[in-house]
């Protein structure tokens, strides 16, 4: 980091993201969302509100659930981010994939790599969730498509297709 | 997003003494950010003045839960995820680890810190009543060497607190004393999740003999800062739980507070609110003081 | 006849993979936001920050380097500035005067965002004010006219039978006044678009948008170009709801002219606050109904006053009324009514479409209104339902005759069974008489037409192709917009099962007014019943030019219709059928009286919401959710379900969460943590049952379903309200603050008078 860098000043952070090690120059208050879309042209992040309401920018930082809108660049620096694009390596996301196509747990998706990633988070640290635990480990993440039904039931059924394999 | 990263400035020194020197040699201009929650809606909103910040979010003396035989001291640091997976904070500080699971949710948890929620100094904040009626220390640190601080005197006034400008938050202490009280909490927001409380309680009780030995009430949202009600628990102290106790706390409730009318909700409604959570309060303690 | 290898198999009614559920899972679902054109320059708009005043003084603080800027202001249209639609009144962007906080007045546009953003604040205007009229009891009044020569949008005037003849014959006449206020459609995705102008191909626009061809029309009359000189395209919607169908005009129209003066591609898209100080909202309303009744409850007649507020500028707001007025008498039988409704201005930004248009706001009333009558005439909510049914045979209140065999007596009887209405009321009896949790139950019946009202579809004239390539696999080509709700997966398995391949074979051509017909705009849940029934005409037509050509004969197999084909592309090239909407014949409506069929079909509804209200907190819960409807036919049990699902946690916000906070017209709770939408943990298990009666206007027996979930949530949920503490809420939002000053003893006093009105 450098400590005498004037406003204004671009810096590099050097961090892993989707298990690539990435090198972007940025100002140091770049908002991490605006880095992923922008510099990385990761776009499976949204942004829905700016305000750390939706989660529908929610990533994986350092296996943490955060709201990529609230993280200044410089913060991620060293870190390992995980993006929905950045899932397909995961051991959760067929279940989880074939699960919320088949309960309807997207519907105009603009929620759901959000939600997948919350999903993941909350299977990583508790693998047989109760449907509390479920309602709870979403409650950061809005839809208002679904009414959210169908994506605790995606969640439930990406629960059981993991303990069945 | 309504700011220009271009105009901010965000340092990392990684190490509290290089914070603590940049803190003291331009004092009054650089601003602390740990986990952002606050700051960084202020920032995209264009509202964050202040243009130069440290990052503190990578202090690894922040980030400590030191347990001692007679106190904990959490660093300024600690997210509510640390505090909430905290063997001895879930047990022996229960209304913290509550306010901890209702700030946000879990992304705002992963990265909202304690230190943060005192700095912000939010009278709306979940976790500070809980400090409060913990008999909560805040470490204080600069150059100059650290300080304690009784918590109840950190607020001053709304927004305004006793830190200097070259001081940081370096941790809070809590006495381990309160095992055996029964402890309550409550946040009555807009929605059940990711909601700014109307009015928030946090209370602890001991019962002695069929009566009160020491009651401890803390209220947010309720004044231009979270308010211990120091009053209510004066009256109540040595006092039989009955319906008319009851009924004078609530009445003395609604004097000691000074609840607004704003975006949220009303003054007469967290008036109300404030009444009817103390006086539950004290019913579930005297339910609680009868099984004993 | 169905070849044999598909007889047991079907695809409609069956929930097939969601075309681009892949896409979505995955991230690679491209919205607006994700796209990006070289040269692209971003816009944005400069608004006013007063309710209604003439434009004086614009200026441009020097600190700025304004030569790096595109600006565009009314001067630049090429063509009308206005945002066509139907009254055509509301500027594209403001000239002289303003009529609203937030109204459009001039664009600027720049390679960086930030610069962008400094630039607007930099502009200041000076207005000269004018008084304004904020609310509709004050419009109404007419003392200050800010629209027409009345204030008045649109008013209707709809009668039947001899209302003035029942009001002596009544046992009781029963009054009441319902309210509603603003709803925030709240999509996730904001509003946003790309234009593109360049001299050759015209105007390009590709946006979050509902009615690609709404925004067609509107950039031909604002560019002043022809048809084929605007194509527009829709891409991946992060939700809708309404709010996308016909604001996108506007800032379509803010970005092509933009385009136009720069020569370059222009983005703008809204950041949360822009959107939701800015764009539509649902119409507030108030309802006034005053009834006769007889000794046993049933409706003689009444008057019932429908009023919305319709903001500005007229946009929709005649269409909203129109379906508020047709559904105010819920499904019931009046033997005589005088409805007379009316939408009026007021100087906020024009409120709109969202879902329901209309219906949920005269239907609140209708349901409330029900409860009180049987409160006055002293029996059961479900007893006054009964007593008051539409049945087969009978006529509505604009007097159309139910066709169709709908029971409504054994639809409600069924809701309760499932809810377990009786036990749970006689269990909360009881256990109300402690504690601080009081529990209630509620119901509400009601209906929701589907399809555009009256003569709407034959105006609208809907056009849909499909096309088979000479690998035999085929396309649907509508308008038709997915946001969610299906419409690409439905479309297909209806052109699937039609031509009876496999669904894998079907695709549905992205929605670009250059490739595809002109299906209508994606509202008034007409695309299932609709458009599906076209698309079906159409994929049949494909069939019938094989067959007729001696290409496939009239049983065959998946294969032999792709070497059918095969040979019909290479013999008469392109292989495509079309099927244009034809009005049912047996459907009349009178446009001057209001009267007739006014939908080709209803779907029916019977809902029980339960719920607690904490009285130490003064909040409501809803604890469980029944939602059983008939829908004709459903064609995809999964997407169904999640219709009924997500419309009823809309109207749980409608009912309880999302209040609008008004400040002289402008919006001040525009940013997500103020505007309280339903989280995850607010919701009840919502439990949806389906029923199927048929339908011969909609494809496979569809009825629309959009909307309908968004009818009757708020009136169960106040019903149960009532029903848990006796207190009688005729305004929605509810919130904790609204109740706790209604239980304040001075308010029982007051309510306690006022409720013994009501006895004739």
């Amino acid at each position: 980091m450098n400590l005498s860098a004037e406003t204004g000043a671009k810096c590099e952070v050097l961090f892993t993201v989707n298990g690539e090690a990435k090198k972007v120059l940025a100002h140091p208050m770049e908002r991490l969302l605006d880095v992923l879309r922008n510099e990385l042209g990761l776009t499976g992040t949204k942004e829905g509100c700016g305000e750390g309401e939706c989660g529908s920018c929610s990533v994986l930082l350092d296996g943490m659930l955060v709201n990529s809108c609230l993280v200044p660049v410089a913060q991620a620096s060293g870190a390992s981010i995980v993006t929905i694009e950045g899932m397909w390596a995961h051991s959760l996301m067929k279940p989880l994939q074939e699960a919320f196509l088949e309960c309807g747990g997207a519907q105009c998706g603009i929620c759901t790599p959000g939600m997948i990633l919350a999903a993941v988070h909350l299977l990583e640290k508790k693998p047989e969730p109760a449907a509390a635990d479920i309602r709870e480990g979403l409650a950061g993440n809005l839809c208002r498509c679904t009414g959210y039904m169908q994506i605790f039931e995606a969640v439930a059924s990406a629960t059981r297709r993991r303990v069945a394999r | 997003m309504r700011a220009d990263p271009a105009e901010y400035r965000l340092v990392s020194p990684g190490n509290l003494q290089a914070v603590l020197s940049l803190l003291a040699g331009e004092s009054a201009q650089w601003l602390p950010i740990a986990g952002g929650t606050d700051l960084m809606v202020l920032y995209s909103a264009g509202k964050l003045p202040n243009r130069k910040l440290i990052n503190i979010w990578n202090i690894p003396e922040l980030r400590q839960i030191e347990v001692f035989p007679d106190s904990i001291r959490i660093g300024a640091a600690c997210t509510y995820t640390a505090l909430r997976r905290h063997d001895i904070v879930t047990r022996e500080f229960p209304l913290l680890a509550t306010a901890a699971s209702w700030t946000g949710g879990i992304a705002n948890q992963n990265r909202g810190t304690l230190g943060g929620n005192i700095a912000n100094a939010s009278p709306a904040a979940d976790s500070l009543p809980a400090l409060l009626v913990y008999d909560a220390e805040v470490s204080l640190i600069s150059v100059r060497g650290e300080r304690q601080l009784a918590y109840r005197n950190f607020h001053m006034g709304y927004k305004k607190t006793a830190l200097a400008a070259d001081e940081l938050i370096r941790g809070i202490s809590l006495p381990r004393r309160f095992s055996g009280y029964f402890s309550h909490a409550r946040k009555v927001g807009a929605r059940n999740a990711q909601a700014i409380s109307k009015v928030c309680l946090a209370a602890l009780g001991q019962m002695a003999n069929g009566t009160i030995r020491d009651a401890r009430l803390a209220l947010g949202s309720v004044a231009p800062v979270p308010l211990r009600l120091n009053d209510t628990e004066n009256a109540l102290t040595g006092k039989k739980i009955e319906p008319s106790l009851i009924e004078m706390a609530r009445t003395s409730v609604v004097t000691e507070i000074r609840p607004i009318d704003d975006i949220r909700s009303t003054a007469r409604y967290r008036a109300a609110v404030a009444a009817n959570l103390v006086a539950e309060f004290l019913e579930k303690l005297a339910a609680e003081g009868a099984r004993a | 006849m169905r070849s044999a290898s598909l007889q047991e198999r079907h695809i409609v009614g069956v929930s097939m993979p969601r075309k681009e559920g892949w896409n979505k899972v995955t991230g690679a679902a491209r919205y607006v936001d994700d796209m990006v054109l070289p040269g692209m320059l971003y816009g944005a708009t400069v608004r006013s920050n007063v309710a209604r005043g003439k434009i004086r003084t614009i200026s441009f603080d020097p600190s700025i380097a304004w030569d790096e800027f595109v600006l565009a202001t009314a001067k630049d249209i090429p063509g009308k500035n206005c945002i066509s639609l139907i009254l055509d009144d509301q500027p594209c962007l403001a000239s002289e005067i303003v009529n609203h906080p937030e109204e459009p007045i001039l664009l600027l546009a720049h390679e960086d965002r930030h610069k962008l953003r400094k630039a607007v604040e930099a502009v200041s205007i000076e207005y000269e004010p004018l008084p304004s009229v904020h609310t509709m009891e004050e419009s109404e009044q007419q003392s200050t006219i800010i629209w027409g020569a009345d204030n008045t949008f649109k008013s209707y005037v709809v009668e039947k039978g001899d209302v003035d003849a029942v009001w002596k014959e009544a046992a009781y006449i029963v009054e009441g006044e319902y309210l509603t206020g603003a709803q925030e459609q709240l999509y996730i995705e904001n509003n946003g678009v790309i234009a593109v102008f360049d001299p050759e191909n015209g105007v390009t626009v590709w946006g979050s948008l509902q009615c690609p061809y709404y925004v067609h029309k509107a950039l031909m009359a604002l560019c002043g170009l022809p048809g084929d000189r605007i194509r527009v395209v829709q891409m991946e919607t992060g939700g809708a709801f309404g709010g996308k169908e016909e604001y996108p005009s506007m800032i379509a129209g803010h970005a092509a002219l933009l385009s136009i003066k720069s020569g370059r591609p222009v983005k703008i898209v809204y950041d949360r606050m822009e959107d939701m100080v800015a764009t539509t909202k649902r119409h507030p309303s108030r309802t006034r109904h005053r009834t006769a009744v007889n000794k046993n409850g049933q409706i003689l007649g009444g008057e019932i006053e429908f009023t919305i507020d319709g903001g500005a500028y007229a946009t929709l707001s005649s269409v909203v009324l129109s379906r508020g007025t047709i559904h105010s008498g819920g499904p019931y039988y009046w033997p005589s009514v005088r409805i007379r409704t009316k939408a009026v201005a007021t100087n906020t930004p024009p409120h709109g479409a969202f879902r329901g248009f209309g219906a949920p706001q005269s239907l609140f009333a209708m349901e409330r209104h029900m409860d009180r009558i049987a409160q006055v005439v002293g029996i059961s909510p479900v007893e006054i339902r009964r007593r008051n049914f539409l049945k087969p045979g009978q006529s509505t209140t604009t007097e159309q005759t139910i066709r169709e065999g709908i029971d409504l007596d054994r639809l409600l009887s069924r809701a309760l069974e499932l809810s377990d209405y009786t036990a749970k009321q006689t269990r909360f009896a009881k256990e109300n008489k402690e504690g601080m949790q009081k529990k209630g139950i509620g119901i509400a019946a009601f209906l929701h037409g589907a399809g555009f009202t009256g003569s709407g579809e034959r105006y609208l004239n809907s056009l849909v192709g499909v096309e088979a390539g000479g690998d035999g696999n085929v396309r649907v080509l509508v308008s038709s917009a997915e946001f969610g709700q299906g419409t690409n997966t439905v479309l297909c398995q209806i052109a699937a099962e039609a031509l009876e391949i496999p669904y894998e074979s079907v695709a549905i051509a992205q929605p670009d007014t250059t490739v595809v017909p002109n299906s209508g705009p994606t509202v008034a849940s007409r695309t299932a019943m609709i458009v599906g029934k076209l698309v079906q005409s159409a994929a049949k037509g494909i069939k019938q030019m094989l067959t007729k050509t001696g290409l496939l004969a009239d049983d065959y197999t998946p294969e032999q219709f792709r070497s059918a084909c095969a040979e019909y592309v290479t013999a008469h090239g392109a292989l495509n059928s079309y099927a244009r909407y034809e009005a049912p014949r047996d459907v009349y409506w009178d446009d001057e009286k209001y009267r007739g069929e006014a939908y080709a079909a209803f779907a029916w509804a019977v809902y029980v919401a339960e719920v607690t209200v904490d009285l130490t907190t003064y909040s409501v819960t809803v604890d469980d959710f029944v939602a059983l409807q008939e829908v004709g036919k459903v064609l995809h049990p999964v997407l169904a379900e999640g219709q009924i699902a997500g419309g009823v946690a809309q109207a749980i916000g409608f009912a309880l969460y999302e209040k609008v906070v008004w400040q002289n017209g402008r919006m001040i709770n525009n940013q997500m943590t103020n505007y309280i939408m339903p989280t995850s943990v607010d919701l009840p298990p919502i439990r949806v049952f389906f029923e199927e009666l048929g339908n011969v206007h909609g494809a496979h027996g569809a009825k629309g379903i959009g909307e309908l979930p968004m009818d009757g949530p708020a009136p169960a949920i106040i019903n149960a309200v009532e029903d848990a503490i006796g207190v009688r809420f005729r305004s929605i939002p509810l919130l904790p603050e609204d109740l706790f000053e209604a239980l304040r003893p001075e308010s029982l006093q007051q309510d306690a008078l006022s409720s013994t009105r009501g006895k004739a």
